[in-house]
């Protein structure tokens, strides 16, 4: 695809989509907008068999990745882990020659159901983040851009009017990476996606 | 000569095509539309064909000399074993029983005790070709009915030899014999020395199949040139038939034999499918002489004998069947099937007649009257057959649509309809109810239809290529059509009737393998499910873990073989059609496993995974 527009792919792995209450809401909230792909992997590969050549097409076709799953255990589920361990070959994704996915954007877009205040590091406790550092250490690898996650939090206590709202932003987020022409100097400095929209939304109200 | 051959071909096959599509659609079934045909082409209605409809029918006869040769062919020796009491039980019945109570009538009617004795035997053959013509297309050969028909008919078929052995020592005591014209080796001997000459026959059948014809099939195979394989499959069988007639022997019985010595031979599936048209067109064309070859005017004439013959000979025969089929525990739809199936007189009985003529035993008169009475009863069948499925069973037998009790009602229409519930579909049936959704089967055997309702199935009895059964089975309202009917020919034409009928319905198709698939991809069909895909991957799968491969890695194999070999179905099957004309049908089959075997190496690198392996 031959476009100066960026395409958005997103890898969706949830394997119970048909409970996920936020998760149906977040893709309904993109799923028209142009120059968005959604993949999804639990549908496509239910025997977990990645097409690998297939995945490595669509990575090239695209300039922004992202994982959007819910989180399980402090991670992906089992399937995005397998694509990501089948899809990112040496030789391919890194390593020597392996410079195809170069300079792409790629990050998580998570739903969680602790809220954020749980998520705190020091003690016990972990930023999201830091759970998710062996994705950006990949990205890393794979000479990608890793950007901080987009998070919704407390999935089990959002009102429909709070959801909507998530969405809404969720969206915002995807129009305004397919523009093209983002600061990311900006972003990487947040912690969450979340709080990059909201201090782009603040200073255009203000 | 040789336009009045034209001629006539013209005539019966214009008969045939135009006639059998008509019954077809009247769902009469083949065997109707063909002695139709022949009715009306006959000397009595528009006189199309007139007193050489006997030579045709002499022709035509090698239609059943085929089809014997055939049936011998599907018989090996083994499954021929396994069925031999259930044979020899009711067939010794059935057979006995109706020339008892045939020779008792006719010898109360005033035959001699000979003619009477002859004419029962004769009386006691059913029709090997409309009956198993009939029970093939209505899918029935496999349920209680199918088996016990083709167990009976089969003795009969074996009992012909005996028979035709028998006949002459009847005749020996009844006058003295003087029959002239005819040249066969048997004229002129003595009764016993005529019985020698038959077992010295059917002998020689039976060693020089297996000592010179197998080597002399494998000589041509290696030749492969296709038609000269198609030759010598026809030669074989009317080498045999006249062999036969030269002894004078029924050359159906003596190409059955060579059927049943070829079984065994790896020639059997190529021999099959070289004389499988043969045999439809002549069988088509035997039928088409049956209907040409009733003697109206013989029934005009005689009205009430012809009358009182056939009703009497086809009550003894449905009433032993009956008791037969009792005696056997054949629950009443399948029973009536058998019973009215078989209550004809078969084409053997031509030949048996034929013979009894030659003998002397009966008169002419008396023996053309017999035959037509046998044409008639075979005319019959198909009608008898008619008026139990649309009559008789719908109201004593099984129900075609299942009680609606208030359950059903509640559901509303299931909606996904499942045709046939042998093992295959029983399987998808069981899955999806364990999964919540109610389907509705179709089904045509009537014991398994018995089963299923009590188990609260949602069952309905019958064709499941006739469109109001279909209908009432909600096929307007269901989603998805499952087709897991074993026979092929059944399936496509469901589907092609689904097709137009209910555009609507997504329709998934078990294919029994590859050349199945091939032909439902040609038809049109985008669901298609192999028997012999998933199964025999997943052996293959079982076998490398037990040869110490990982069973993940294993397990991603067989993933993948079965994505690359459905992937590579329909450009496979379109490439079917470029090979050439002269690769035997089974042997494509084998050129396309060699190609199968090396695409699989050149373009399947990723068959086995290098994700997790450095290239270093």
């Amino acid at each position: 695809m031959e476009t100066s527009k960026t395409n958005i792919l997103i890898l969706f792995a949830h394997p119970r989509f048909e409970r996920s209450r936020v998760n149906r809401a977040l893709l309904t909230g993109v799923s028209n907008l142009p120059g968005v792909t959604l993949h999804d992997l639990y549908e496509e590969y239910p025997d977990f068999n990645v097409d690998v050549e297939r995945e490595k097409e669509l990575l090239l076709d695209h300039q922004v990745i992202i994982w959007q799953h819910p989180l399980y255990m402090y991670g992906a589920p089992a399937l995005l882990k397998q694509w990501i361990d089948m899809v990112l070959e040496h030789g391919w994704a890194h390593g020597e020659g392996g410079t195809n996915l170069r300079g792409k954007v790629i990050f998580n877009a998570l739903t969680a159901g602790g809220t954020r205040d749980v998520y705190v590091s020091g003690g016990h406790g972990h930023t999201l983040p830091e759970f998710f550092i062996s994705f950006e250490q990949t990205a890393r690898l794979c000479n990608m851009v890793y950007l901080p996650p987009f998070v919704v939090h407390g999935t089990y206590l959002l009102t429909d009017r709070e959801l909507e709202e998530c969405a809404g932003a969720y969206r915002n987020l995807l129009e305004q990476l397919t523009k093209g022409g983002t600061e990311l100097r900006d972003i990487l400095d947040c912690e969450y996606l979340n709080d990059w929209l909201q201090a782009g939304k603040e200073t255009a109200d203000g | 000569m040789n336009n009045g051959f034209l001629h006539d071909a013209l005539i019966y096959l214009a008969a045939a095509v135009v006639f059998v599509p008509i019954a077809k659609k009247l769902g009469m079934g083949s065997v109707l539309g063909y002695l139709l045909g022949g009715i009306i082409i006959g000397p009595f209605f528009l006189g199309f064909v007139g007193q050489e409809g006997k030579d045709i029918m002499h022709f035509a006869e090698f239609g059943v000399v085929m089809m014997l040769f055939l049936i011998g062919l599907e018989l090996e020796p083994a499954s021929f074993w396994k069925m031999r009491k259930l044979i020899a039980g009711t067939g010794a019945v059935q057979l006995g029983a109706t020339t008892l109570l045939c020779f008792g009538g006719l010898l109360v009617a005033g035959f001699s005790w000979q003619a009477a004795l002859a004419c029962g035997l004769a009386f006691s053959m059913s029709s090997t070709a409309i009956v198993m013509q009939t029970l093939r297309e209505k899918g029935l050969t496999k349920t209680e009915s199918g088996r016990s028909s083709f167990a009976v008919l089969l003795f009969q078929d074996i009992s012909v030899i005996p028979i035709l052995a028998f006949l002459p020592l009847l005749a020996m005591s009844s006058a003295p014999q003087a029959v002239e014209g005819h040249k066969t080796l048997l004229e002129g001997l003595p009764g016993w020395a005529q019985t020698l000459t038959l077992i010295g026959a059917v002998a020689a059948v039976i060693l020089g199949g297996r000592l010179v014809i197998v080597p002399f099939l494998r000589f041509i195979a290696r030749i492969r040139l296709r038609e000269l394989f198609t030759a010598a499959a026809l030669l074989i069988v009317i080498a045999t038939a006249d062999l036969m007639i030269i002894v004078g022997l029924s050359p159906a019985l003596g190409t059955f034999l060579a059927g049943v010595v070829l079984a065994n031979s790896q020639f059997r599936h190529e021999l099959e499918s070289d004389i499988e048209p043969f045999k439809g067109v002549l069988l088509g064309l035997f039928f088409i002489a049956v209907g040409a070859s009733i003697n109206f005017r013989l029934i005009l004439d005689n009205p009430l004998t012809v009358t009182v013959l056939v009703l009497g000979v086809i009550a003894v025969k449905a009433f032993v069947l009956n008791m037969t089929g009792r005696m056997s525990r054949l629950s009443f739809d399948q029973n009536s099937i058998f019973t009215l199936g078989l209550s004809q007189v078969g084409e053997f009985a031509f030949v048996l007649f034929a013979f009894i003529a030659q003998l002397r035993i009966l008169s002419a008169h008396w023996s053309d009257m017999m035959m037509g009475v046998t044409a008639i009863s075979m005319a019959v069948t198909p009608l008898l057959l008619l008026v139990n499925e649309r009559l008789i069973l719908p109201r004593f037998g099984t129900k075609e649509a299942p009680e609606t009790r208030e359950a059903d009602k509640i559901e509303g229409e299931h909606p996904v309809i499942i045709t046939g519930f042998g093992h295959f579909g029983s399987t998808i049936g069981r899955f999806l109810r364990a999964n919540g959704i109610h389907t509705t089967i179709l089904d045509n055997d009537s014991d398994r239809v018995e089963l299923l309702r009590k188990m609260g199935f949602k069952v309905f009895y019958g064709d499941a290529t006739r469109i109001d059964i279909l209908k009432s089975a909600g096929a307007e309202n269901a989603k998805i059509l499952i087709a897991s009917i074993d026979s092929p020919e059944i399936n496509a034409e469901m589907v092609e009737k689904t097709r137009t009928e209910f555009p609507h319905l997504t329709i998934m198709v078990r294919a029994r393998n590859r050349t199945d698939a091939y032909d439902l991809i040609d038809a049109g069909v985008k669901n298609i499910y192999r028997e012999s895909l998933e199964t025999s991957v997943r052996i293959g799968v079982d076998a490398l873990v037990h040869l110490g491969f990982r069973r993940y890695t294993a397990t991603r194999a067989g993933q993948n073989f079965i994505k690359y070999d459905e992937a590579a179905l329909p450009r496979l099957a379109a490439h079917r059609h470029d090979q050439e004309a002269y690769i035997f049908n089974t042997r494509e089959e084998i050129s396309i496993q060699e190609e199968l075997l090396t695409k699989d190496h050149r373009d399947n690198p990723a068959i086995n995974d290098h994700a997790w392996d450095r290239k270093t």
